[in-house]
């Protein structure tokens, strides 16, 4: 209400402000005006990149071959299949199975070998905590198991390495592979990030205490392999993003040719059966786009076709209903004119 | 009515605000204050004695006047009113104020509450350290005191709470969802902002105070001479010596001055705001015990504790063994300067803190935004959302548990014991039962989704409007070039109030007119002058004196006044007596500077009139250019100096100026020894005391008068008397009876001045122009195209305020005019019940004040339509809401401040309109306050306006631009903002909504939870601010062209809840988009939920930067930068944060990048999820243009036709 600083405030705004095209607002803009040329080319452009974009898309999709075995259910007899996880959870009981598939087209290698886990929240908050990224790589802080509970230390108190849900958990089903009798070799060298052996998982950090509690989640490490050659850990602990994935389990570097018999060996071990987890097996040529996945070439072909539709609809509305660009006609004020606002 | 309304008002404005009556007081000191007061007390409304103004029908062209007979139910003349001025109110209240103090010797302060101030002995005075020395400190912080103290008033904001709140649920280990630096991270960047602002602003403060503090003031010392002191180390008690235009360092009592009756002119423009001299006098006993170098009082006073009423104070004074009273009427407060006399020494009663200007300095509550208050609104609808989600997230957390109960102690990814033998053997792991369970699953995705409050919205708005301010600031349309006066914004919090204001309510004087009083016609017996005729330079070379303005002078009656044959005509002898009277009849101080005239000026002394009312002073002016000088005045005697002559006038007695009189006389013995009485007055109180009634000089007078005040002239009328001995012996003894009487003086003068203000010989009438301001029309005439409504809030009478009006173009010839006068409640009441039904006004609810006015067909002849515009001249008390909004233009006459204020109330509480209220006095600080904006003026009368206003600026006409230009961007801009801001966070939100959906409810977030925190505040903040800064929908030649483009705010255009829900739809699809496309792109593949965390990021990022894109109307350079640089630096940070190896996502986006899908991915999701958006826009710009739309597209086409 009162100014006790009176004395100095009027000088202080008396500043003629100085002229500059940035303070005034003046600064040359582009202002773009949705002309019809515009909207019209810019749908038609979309239109035009889309289709190519999503034939090449779905072209390269549909070379993939891709082959998609689902076994849990099919390594179970009929006695087992009564009581699935007590046998799944029996070390007693032979676990392997052996199925067969043959070729329909010819698979140029490198050939893939995926595992495919259903409703398997690997996502999961606490599952995806449950590791120390310390621990992995620095064999100095092997004793470093937080965020591991409860797969932290052994009834010694002795630390888990690796510690936490998801080492715990390692996928241990093993797939071995006879084309036409004779056998196949499954390269799992570089099936992980190759960042994730140089600088997540270290070379001098050797498993200990693993698997040793009373209850086993899954398969066991080799104590003389440090983590970063273990690449079925390193794979795994590369958490899946969806509750259904696919992991890599390795490459096959040889063509299948049409018609060849496929015979798969499969050691059933790991437990789905108490949360109704489906496994499958998974051979999958690759391209650009990846794996089979026709996704995304129908979503550009459709985008492409509902912009080169819009476009024309456009075209119509603005030959229907022409209204000449900054008609004065349409301003609220030659509408209403009776409108005193 | 109006008055009960004004009497709620005001207790509203004591209780409620917390400010004292006094502090209303002084927003009422200007002009009206005197007529308040009953108001105030009894509940009587000035405007019922007021609104006996006499209605003279409309002066406006004559062609209305031919058939409004037909209005004539409306401008009923009720008993006619005597003339009242303005300026002469304020300067008799001022007077009066002094005056009355002087009865209130028996006032005596209760010894045991006293203040004891020893005079010039500081020591004693402080011995007991019970008063504050003279350093102010306005800032709140120290540097040791800044961290804890400005943390505490942050956290006062209820936003910074709930940061809190989120910040602290997630350092509980079962809530832990992202790292507990990251969740800090966010509140720790806006309370860094928040606190480096407010540490700037104090330190501005800090830098003030030391300037204040260290100014230096003479004291007088121990050994006894003034020496220079620091006002700092100024303490009560200390005796302290002020120079001539020096600034008044504390609370002081006036022992002496330079002057020999202990008078003391100062300038009390920083207290309240009024630029006149005022005059403060030292107690007789003590003017002689002080010399410019000495002084030798000694004694005690006592004075009333400190207060912050600045027109009152108690105390006495012990001197000599007497007990002197003392009063408002010698007290000198701080921040007023002196002027006018060469030195004053007084003692410090009150210093520092304590005195009155700083207890006064309390700081207006701040306003909020209309916008804002919607939007806090539409805060609320996302915070159900948020409750939804999170409900959501909860229920399905239960669901889920309940069917894997059995489960959940082997699920690999739950594991809730420990079973591997270890430690804790057999113990739960973070599970504390499903009902617990489901409760912290409602937690902790109220963390995950704690943005979809926007807080960073917060801060993000208050950046916009300061950069917003800063171009207002910055405009140099808007500066003042002629008093160099910049534009200010004192309120960051309501700049896009400007957009959609509704209704302006003006003061007159000074904010329409320029207050600067101009002579411009005068009718000196009978005849008229003041044609603007070319003045020979002949005939002004006897002037000896320079003005500071100069005036025309008209060529015939300079002759009169000069011709040399004839010199006692009757016409010659009222010319004179005419001059005389300007010269001599008012309270005008001449104040001669440079006393040794120069040689270049060739003996030319400029003559500076300093008064308390400007009229007198543009009269006196006047008098000077025709030849009559005022050279000197004292309490005694008046020096004239007539073209070189000086006459020595002596003043027998003055009836100074009332409100009942309506005139001021003085009685002056001439040298010849002839005793006249001049008198000066309003027309309608001198009209009926002259002696020549109704001979031809009275109806010419007349005439003239009615001519004057239709061209929007100030009038006054000049009347003298010869007195015989008999009459003055009479008036005499009268007189220095009233004088002298303690009861009842005002009585007992006006009855004296009644003695000899009668039987008048009337010399004349003037004319004074004040100025309309530049620009004022065509302002006013845009504003009303724009669809605003002007109000004009008035002292003056009505004549003068309707012709105001007919010059500013505010009433223009095709309206109906209505004027309401009325002296009683009922009167009035059947008034506006006429009025009503005559032009068929339908009582409107609330906000429905735009309603149509039909007019009855026998009156619209000369109407085209039958919503003819019409004009509400409403007076005093007389005014009804319903009519009122009906009108396009109204005018107040007559009001009070405080009615002022209840004016706007009353549109505020019965309306949605915003409204503005623009003035540029202290009488206009309460209406100021009151409406939505307050604009001050920073006029002639003092910055009190301006410090009580959100914005300040210098002329009337910056209005247009502020409105129009700045106004309409500003809120176009933070609309849109708002909007954007609701839409970034939500889609984000949903998003992680959906991820949640596919995790088991287990409130796992894909991205990072870097990406997450940073998202508002770095990914996508900075495009926000720059378009919301600079982002240009019009040019402003075509908002100035178009005023009705302004229409768009008062439609709310760019901010209502159907765009809101718009926008959350938009959104709702735009989330679905960007979380599927990803999703069924990656379904079959071995994808890691870093990789995808990592698309989603980028693709949202891109996504509602896009959008943005996509919406801006006028692309600069820096908003290139900024948008597409903003998509870099998120790429920036994914690869800073995926290069860290302990981080989880290491590598992920080196790997994603190298795929071809990741790219076509991002592609699809932004012109999938922007597809529809687009194609809305478009149709709805070919089927339902908006102005603004066709504006931008005639801008264009103009600009390819190359004449923009």
């Amino acid at each position: 209400m009162m100014e006790p600083h009176s004395a100095p405030t009027p000088k202080k705004y008396s500043k003629k402000p100085k002229y500059s095209k940035f303070s005034q607002q003046e600064l040359p803009a582009w202002k773009p005006i949705l002309t019809p040329g515009w909207v019209i080319s810019t749908f038609t452009v979309v239109g035009i990149v889309f289709i190519p974009v999503g034939l090449a898309s779905l072209f390269s999709s549909e070379s993939v071959e891709e082959a998609a075995i689902r076994y849990d259910d099919k390594c179970l007899n009929e006695i087992h299949a009564q009581n699935a996880v007590a046998f799944i959870k029996n070390d007693m009981t032979n676990k392997t199975c052996t199925t067969s598939w043959t070729v329909e087209r010819k698979m140029q290698g490198p050939i893939f070998i995926y595992y495919q886990l259903d409703n398997y929240y690997q996502n999961h908050r606490r599952y995806v905590k449950s590791r120390n990224d310390k621990q992995l790589v620095n064999p100095a802080s092997e004793g470093d198991t937080t965020n591991c509970y409860p797969q932290d230390k052994t009834n010694g108190s002795m630390p888990i390495v690796p510690c936490g849900l998801i080492a715990w958990s390692l996928f241990n089903d093993t797939y071995k592979f006879w084309v036409n009798t004779k056998s196949l070799t499954v390269n799992k060298k570089d099936i992980s990030w190759g960042s994730d052996r140089s600088h997540k998982f270290g070379s001098k950090v050797y498993p200990k205490n693993f698997q040793l509690g009373g209850l086993v989640g899954g398969a066991k490490l080799d104590e003389n392999i440090p983590l970063n050659q273990q690449e079925d850990l390193i794979v795994w602990m590369r958490t899946a993003a969806l509750p259904s994935f696919r992991k890599l389990y390795g490459k096959i570097e040889t063509n299948l040719e049409v018609n060849d018999l496929v015979e798969i060996v499969i050691e059933n071990n790991y437990n789905t059966y108490e949360f109704g987890g489906n496994k499958r097996l998974i051979l999958s040529t690759a391209t650009w786009i990846g794996g089979k996945n026709p996704f995304l070439g129908m979503a550009y072909l459709f985008v492409g076709g509902v912009s080169l539709l819009c476009a024309i609809v456009f075209i119509l509305l603005y030959v229907i209903k022409p209204r000449p660009l900054g008609d004065p006609s349409y301003l609220s004020w030659n509408k209403n004119p009776g409108i005193l606002k | 009515m109006l008055d009960v309304k004004l009497r709620r008002l005001f207790t509203l404005l004591s209780n409620v605000l917390g400010i004292g009556i006094e502090s209303v007081l002084v927003n009422l000191s200007k002009g009206h204050a005197v007529e308040s007061f009953p108001l105030l007390k009894e509940g009587q409304g000035q405007g019922q004695g007021q609104g006996q103004e006499q209605g003279q029908g409309t002066p406006m062209d004559s062609h209305r006047r031919s058939h409004s007979n037909s209005l004539l139910p409306f401008e009923i003349c009720e008993n006619s009113k005597p003339h009242h001025h303005h300026h002469h109110h304020h300067h008799h209240r001022s007077r009066s104020r002094f005056k009355s103090g002087q009865f209130d010797d028996g006032f005596y302060v209760h010894e045991a509450n006293a203040r004891s101030v020893y005079i010039n002995d500081p020591k004693r005075t402080n011995e007991n350290y019970e008063f504050t020395g003279n350093e102010i400190r306005t800032s709140s912080y120290t540097l040791l005191t800044f961290l804890p103290k400005n943390l505490f008033i942050q956290f006062h904001r209820v936003a910074y709470l709930y940061f809190l709140a989120i910040a602290a649920l997630n350092q509980l280990p079962p809530l832990a969802v992202f790292g507990r630096t990251a969740s800090l991270f966010p509140l720790l960047f806006v309370l860094c902002v928040t606190a480096i602002k407010d540490g700037y602003e104090d330190w501005r403060k800090h830098r003030s105070d030391r300037f204040e503090n260290n100014r230096d003031c003479l004291v007088l010392q121990e050994h006894g001479n003034f020496r220079p002191k620091k006002w700092n180390r100024i303490q009560a008690g200390d005796v302290v010596k002020i120079s001539a235009d020096e600034m008044i360092p504390a609370d002081i009592v006036l022992l002496g001055t330079s002057d020999q009756s202990g008078i003391a002119y100062i300038q009390t423009m920083n207290l309240d705001g009024e630029s006149n001299l005022k005059t403060r006098f030292a107690r007789q006993e003590t003017v002689t015990a002080v010399t410019s170098e000495s002084c030798g009082v000694t004694g005690v006073i006592r004075c009333e504790k400190p207060n912050r009423n600045i027109y009152e104070f108690a105390a006495n004074m012990e001197f000599n063994g007497n007990k002197i009273p003392l009063n408002q009427s010698n007290i000198v407060l701080r921040g007023c300067v002196l002027k006018n006399t060469d030195w004053l020494i007084g003692v410090v009663v009150c210093a520092g803190q304590e005195t009155k200007a700083m207890l006064n300095s309390a700081a207006a509550p701040p306003k909020r935004s209309k916008l804002e208050i919607y939007m806090n609104r539409e805060t609320g609808w996302l915070s159900i959302f948020l409750f939804v989600m999170c409900s959501a997230v909860a229920l399905g957390t239960a669901v889920w548990l309940v069917r894997h109960k059995q489960q959940l102690e082997t699920l690999p990814y739950y594991r809730k014991t420990y079973l591997n033998l270890g430690p804790h053997f057999g113990q739960v792991y973070r599970y504390y039962g499903i009902p617990m369970e489901i409760l912290f699953s409602f937690l902790s995705s109220v963390i995950v989704f704690q943005i979809m409050i926007p807080i960073s919205l917060y801060i993000t708005m208050e950046l916009v409007r300061v950069g917003q301010s800063y171009f207002m600031v910055e405009d140099m349309d808007m500066h003042d070039s002629s008093c160099g006066l910049r534009f200010q914004c004192r309120s960051f919090n309501i700049n896009e109030d400007l957009g959609q204001i509704r209704y302006i309510f003006s003061d007159k004087t000074g904010t329409l007119t320029e207050n600067k009083m101009e002579f411009r016609k005068a009718s000196v017996f009978g005849k008229n002058y003041g044609s603007s005729m070319p003045v020979p330079p002949a005939v002004k070379s006897k002037r000896r004196w320079k003005l500071k303005s100069e005036i025309p002078i008209d060529y015939d009656l300079m002759t009169l006044l000069q011709k040399e044959e004839d010199p006692s005509s009757e016409e010659r002898v009222a010319a004179h007596d005419f001059f005389i009277t300007l010269t001599a009849c008012n309270t005008v101080i001449p104040v001669v500077n440079g006393s040794k005239p120069s040689k270049e000026d060739d003996g030319v002394v400029s003559i500076d009139y300093q008064g308390e009312s400007p009229d007198e002073q543009a009269l006196v002016s006047a008098a000077s250019a025709y030849g009559y000088t005022l050279f000197e005045r004292t309490s005694g005697h008046v020096v004239v100096d007539k073209n070189g002559e000086k006459i020595r006038l002596e003043v027998l007695g003055m009836h100074e100026f009332d409100s009942v009189r309506k005139r001021m006389s003085v009685v002056i013995r001439f040298p010849d020894n002839a005793v006249k009485v001049l008198v000066k007055g309003a027309d309608t109180s001198m009209l009926s005391i002259l002696a020549n009634d109704k001979d031809s000089v009275w109806h010419a007078t007349q005439t003239h008068l009615n001519e004057y005040s239709l061209e929007g002239l100030r009038t006054l009328v000049l009347a003298s008397r010869d007195l015989s001995e008999e009459e003055l012996e009479a008036w005499q003894s009268a007189y220095a009876e009233a004088s002298t009487a303690l009861y009842d003086r005002a009585i007992k003068l006006r009855h004296a001045a009644s003695l000899i203000e009668c039987k008048l010989k009337l010399l004349g009438a003037t004319g004074i122009e004040d100025r309309l301001q530049e620009g004022v029309p065509d302002t006013i005439e845009c504003l009303r195209q724009a669809g605003i409504k002007v109000w004009v809030l008035t002292g003056d009478k009505q004549e003068t305020a309707i012709s105001i009006g007919v010059s500013c173009k505010l009433l223009t010839p095709d309206m109906h005019k209505i004027i309401i006068n009325a002296n009683s409640e009922a009167h009035c009441r059947d008034l506006l019940v006429q009025a009503k039904a005559r032009y068929g006004v339908r009582p409107s609810g609330k906000g429905q004040g735009n309603g149509k006015c039909k007019t009855i067909a026998d009156l619209g002849k000369e109407e085209e339509e039958d919503t003819a515009p019409m004009a509400l001249i409403i007076d005093g008390t007389s005014l009804l809401f319903d009519l009122a909004t009906a009108c396009r233009v109204v005018i107040c006459c007559r009001v009070a401040p405080l009615q002022k204020a209840g004016i706007v109330n009353l549109i505020k509480s019965r309306t949605d309109d915003m409204t503005l209220a623009i003035g540029d006095g202290a009488n206009d600080v309460s209406m100021i306050q009151m409406a939505d904006v307050g604009v001050g003026i920073c006029g002639q009368e003092g910055r009190q306006a301006v410090m009580a206003s959100d914005f300040a600026m210098g002329q009337f006409r910056f209005l247009r631009k502020l409105l129009l230009v700045h106004g309409h961007w500003n809120y176009q801009r933070l609309g849109y903002l708002v909007l954007y801001n609701f839409y970034r966070n939500a889609v984000f939100v949903f998003m992680l909504f959906w991820y949640i959906l596919c995790s088991a409810f287990s409130t796992t977030s894909a991205l990072t939870e870097w990406s997450c925190v940073l998202y508002s505040v770095i990914y996508t903040s900075i495009p926000t601010v720059i378009v919301g800064v600079m982002d240009k929908d019009l040019s402003q030649k075509t908002l100035l062209q178009y005023p009705k483009l302004y229409g768009a705010g008062h439609r709310q255009e760019a901010y209502n809840i159907r765009l809101f829900w718009l926008t959350m739809i938009d959104t709702l699809w735009q989330s679905l988009v960007v979380f599927l496309i990803p999703v069924l792109t990656y379904q079959n593949s071995s994808i890691d939920i870093w990789s995808l965390g990592s698309l989603w990021t980028i693709a949202i990022v891109i996504l509602v930067t896009v959008h943005l894109a996509m919406d801006v109307n006028g692309w600069i350079l820096i908003m290139h930068v900024a948008v597409w640089g903003s998509i870099f630096i998120t790429y920036g940070c994914l690869i800073v944060l995926d290069s860290i190896p302990l981080l989880p996502n290491y590598w992920t986006i080196y790997h994603l990048a190298c795929s071809p899908t990741y790219w076509i991915t991002i592609l699809l999701v932004t012109v999938v999820a922007l597809l529809p958006r687009f194609a809305c826009k478009v149709a709805s710009q070919i089927l339902w243009p908006s102005d603004i739309q066709i504006a931008r597209e005639v801008e264009a086409i103009s600009k390819e036709h190359g004449d923009w």
